[in-house]
């Protein structure tokens, strides 16, 4: 319905910075949280009187409380190095999707307020008063950065916008003004466990289901569990992977993978999301409250480990951040790195022949991969650097026989983001979703026409739904998109254990 | 000709100047030291130990690695700029020192060259804010200012050295009693009191501007921090109170919940 009015904007003759539209994305405004989302998570409902110094004073304790602001802040030259590397600037030519541009909204306030050249001279430096216009052009463009972190790669000293965009959005919500998508779900994972707001009794249904369907297709009984105390891995995944398409079949490519491996692995009801939404609203507290239920559910079921489904931002924060929040992980096996990626356990598996797999099964297809963007840039698999590119690579590789590369400059860490991440896979932030998969729409059609591929595996919830959504505006198949893991099932040899 | 008014009214300018410059800097460190970075947050790949830090660090400090990666012009320029500023404070040492050191000396006729370097270098990072249009809608009053102020210093110094020349035996005199608390007559030329006046404004807005980004760079947690976030517990105070705090009052909360 929607795609007769929306069209995805034309393949530049790449890489040319386009030219810029200023206003372009001036109308994109995500829905703001009800009152009871806010509540939920113990933020005022809305806008009150006096928001302005409150907003203020908020941005007074992030700087006391995290390093990286403050020298963000401080340090941008405004040299222009980052300005055409962000995929919403490429895709909308709105200047302040530039990623300094949009640093800037949040900087002239710093400036104004925290400063003394800002104090003294505002105009001179672009220092702004905290208004109500300043506060609705955050709300629109803090809400068009999905918290990527490839301006940073490009910046001479590593300036992240996805910091600045998520002390932003803390501030906000903490002044009353949330994104709906978000912090709904946010409330759901502190009430329910999940993203999808599925209760305990629908997940082992769906489970089941899944038992069901691969009997059917392969004949073998692998065991799909929940709630199994006393199991060897909790596993912790996105809950996307528990029915939406495509990512569920890279879930039934983990089922198999335990099953030939012979360990034996659990979901949990109550922590039944990888996903940590309150990444993407920069607040550390919701953060910890998340990550507390995984902590929590290990020790309760006694497992040895605890190992990630295919997640972009959840394997950033389980990667970087569980540790912290909800460490130390010291009742574990201590052999096993915590948490650990299940392309690692795959990885580990092939290595050690313990998995049979037959690429042939995969003839049909020529299949290319998408570096999720919080993997590539915010995490790392194995034990050197760089293992989150070769790792899913080598997984892929044994898993089919026809694999290729995009462009360089659009893979490992220069990847650019599904354009769906950070808190803007929601339906009305479409015309950015598409306009922003555009750099990553070309790259993928120079390995059409040049290779043929027919596939893009991606490692990513998000990543899997944008493309799903996204693909056919630009003239590809929906199901183009797959699970790194689904390609791994459809290849594996069950039951033909040595 | 040199005065000894014109003297002393400079060597207040730069005592005070000095003190801006190093209390101002002293602030600015002290608190990017202080402020705790609560999360582990390299960009990655990064380096897995402490001892791949100063390498990376080093690469983009003294190559500008990233900026390479990013724009070729802007890393001309940036490069041009940066190494010729680097010659030509070396070459200015000697007017602080004496005898000279021997590569002081050494650096003397590249350092007088290099000053058309950074000059070239700041007009190309300059033209870049007139004619790029990304990089001109970012450009802010104060971006084309401090240009300014850094081709100026060059120029005067540069009309200094090849055009009309200045006392310059006095001017050493002068900046060799500045060390030493024993204030010196100051030649009148305008070049020379122009070129001395724009160095002490940038020493004045040093740490209240984007210069910042000089000591700032060591301090990027997105660059200096160890990619081991898995193998070592990463954990500051207000974090680890925060945590206590929230699991404290959500087990009284079940407490209470359970006896009602």
């Amino acid at each position: 319905m929607a795609k007769d009015k929306l069209e995805a904007p034309a393949y530049r003759e790449f890489p040319s910075p386009p030219p810029l539209r200023e206003g372009a994305m001036s109308h994109m405004h995500t829905f703001i949280a009800k009152p009871a989302h806010q509540e939920d998570l113990d933020w005022p409902g809305e806008l009150e009187d006096g928001w302005e110094q409150r907003a203020v004073d908020k941005l007074g304790d992030l700087l006391k409380k995290n390093k990286a602001l403050r020298v963000y802040l401080d340090s941008c030259v405004k040299c222009g190095a980052c300005t055409d590397k962000c995929h919403y600037y490429i895709g909308t030519q709105d200047p302040k999707n530039m990623p300094v541009a949009r640093q800037d909204l949040l900087r002239s306030v710093y400036r104004r307020y925290f400063t003394i050249s800002g104090k003294l001279v505002p105009g001179l430096v672009g220092a702004r008063d905290m208004t109500k216009d300043v506060l609705d052009e955050w709300y629109n463009y803090y809400h068009q950065c999905t918290e990527c972190r490839r301006c940073s790669v490009f910046c001479p000293y590593g300036i992240d916008t996805a910091e600045i965009t998520m002390a932003a959005r803390d501030i906000m919500n903490h002044i009353g003004l949330g994104q709906k998508y978000s912090n709904e779900i946010i409330g759901k994972v502190h009430k329910i466990g999940n993203n999808l707001g599925l209760p305990g009794p629908a997940l082992v249904d769906t489970m089941e289901g899944l038992e069901e369907d691969v009997l059917d297709e392969t004949g073998v009984d692998v065991k799909f569990p929940v709630d199994v105390h006393g199991a060897d891995v909790l596993l912790v995944t996105p809950s996307a992977d528990f029915f939406a398409e495509p990512p569920v079949d890279g879930l039934i490519g983990y089922g198999k993978v335990f099953h030939q491996a012979g360990i034996s692995w659990t979901v949990s009801s109550y922590a039944s999301e990888a996903a940590n939404f309150a990444l993407f609203a920069g607040s550390t507290e919701q953060m910890h409250k998340i990550a507390r239920r995984i902590r929590k559910v290990a020790q309760e079921f006694g497992v040895k480990r605890i190992i990630f489904g295919e997640c972009g931002h959840a394997w950033r924060v389980a990667y970087s951040f569980l540790n912290t929040l909800a460490g130390p992980f010291d009742f574990l096996d201590p052999k096993y790195p915590v948490p650990q990626h299940i392309l690692e356990f795959t990885y580990d598996l092939i290595n050690r022949g313990a998995l049979k797999l037959d690429p042939s099964a995969n003839d049909d297809k020529v299949v290319t991969f998408h570096d999720s963007c919080n993997v590539a840039r915010a995490s790392r698999m194995g034990t050197r650097p760089g293992g989150q590119f070769n790792i899913p690579r080598e997984v892929i590789k044994a898993a089919v026989n026809n694999y290729v590369d995009m462009n360089p400059e659009t893979i490992h860490e220069k990847t650019f983001c599904c354009g769906g991440g950070g808190g803007l896979l929601t339906d009305d932030l479409m015309e950015l979703r598409v306009k922003g998969a555009l750099p990553r729409m070309e790259a993928l059609q120079e390995v059409v026409d040049s290779h043929g591929v027919t596939h893009i595996a991606a490692i990513c919830a998000i990543c899997k739904t944008q493309f799903a959504k996204v693909l056919p505006y630009y003239d590809f198949g929906m199901d183009m998109i797959i699970s790194a893991h689904q390609l791994v099932g459809d290849a594996i040899q069950l039951g033909e254990k040595e | 000709m040199a005065s000894t008014a014109v003297g002393m009214l400079f060597a207040i300018g730069f005592y005070a100047a000095a003190l801006i410059l190093v209390l101002g800097l002293v602030w600015k460190i002290a608190r990017y030291i202080i402020t705790p970075a609560p999360l582990k947050i390299p960009v990655t790949p990064a380096p897995v130990t402490w001892a791949g830090v100063p390498v990376r660090l080093g690469q983009e400090i003294l190559f500008f690695a990233s900026l390479f990666k990013s724009n070729k012009w802007i890393w001309i320029f940036a490069v041009l700029f940066h190494a010729a500023l680097l010659l030509v404070v070396l070459r200015h040492l000697r007017y602080f020192i004496e005898p000279v050191w021997f590569w002081v000396a050494l650096a003397q006729p590249f350092g007088i060259y290099a000053g058309f370097a950074m000059v070239l270098g700041l007009l190309g990072l300059w033209g870049r804010r007139f004619l790029v249009d990304r990089v001109k809608y970012i450009s802010s009053p104060s971006d084309h200012l401090m240009l300014a102020l850094l081709v100026m210093i060059g120029l005067s110094g540069l009309l200094m050295k090849f055009v009309s020349r200045t006392d310059i035996i006095q001017v050493k005199t002068f900046f060799l009693g500045l060390l030493k608390l024993d204030i010196q007559a100051l030649p009148t030329d305008p070049l020379l009191l122009a070129h001395l006046t724009l160095v002490l404004i940038l020493l004045i807005v040093f740490p209240f501007s984007k210069l910042l980004h000089a000591p700032g760079i060591v301090f990027m947690p997105s660059r200096y921090q160890v990619d081991n976030a898995r193998e070592k517990r990463h954990i500051v105070r207000w974090v680890a109170k925060m945590m206590k705090q929230m699991d404290a009052d959500d087990t009284a909360a079940k407490q209470a919940a359970d006896q009602a």
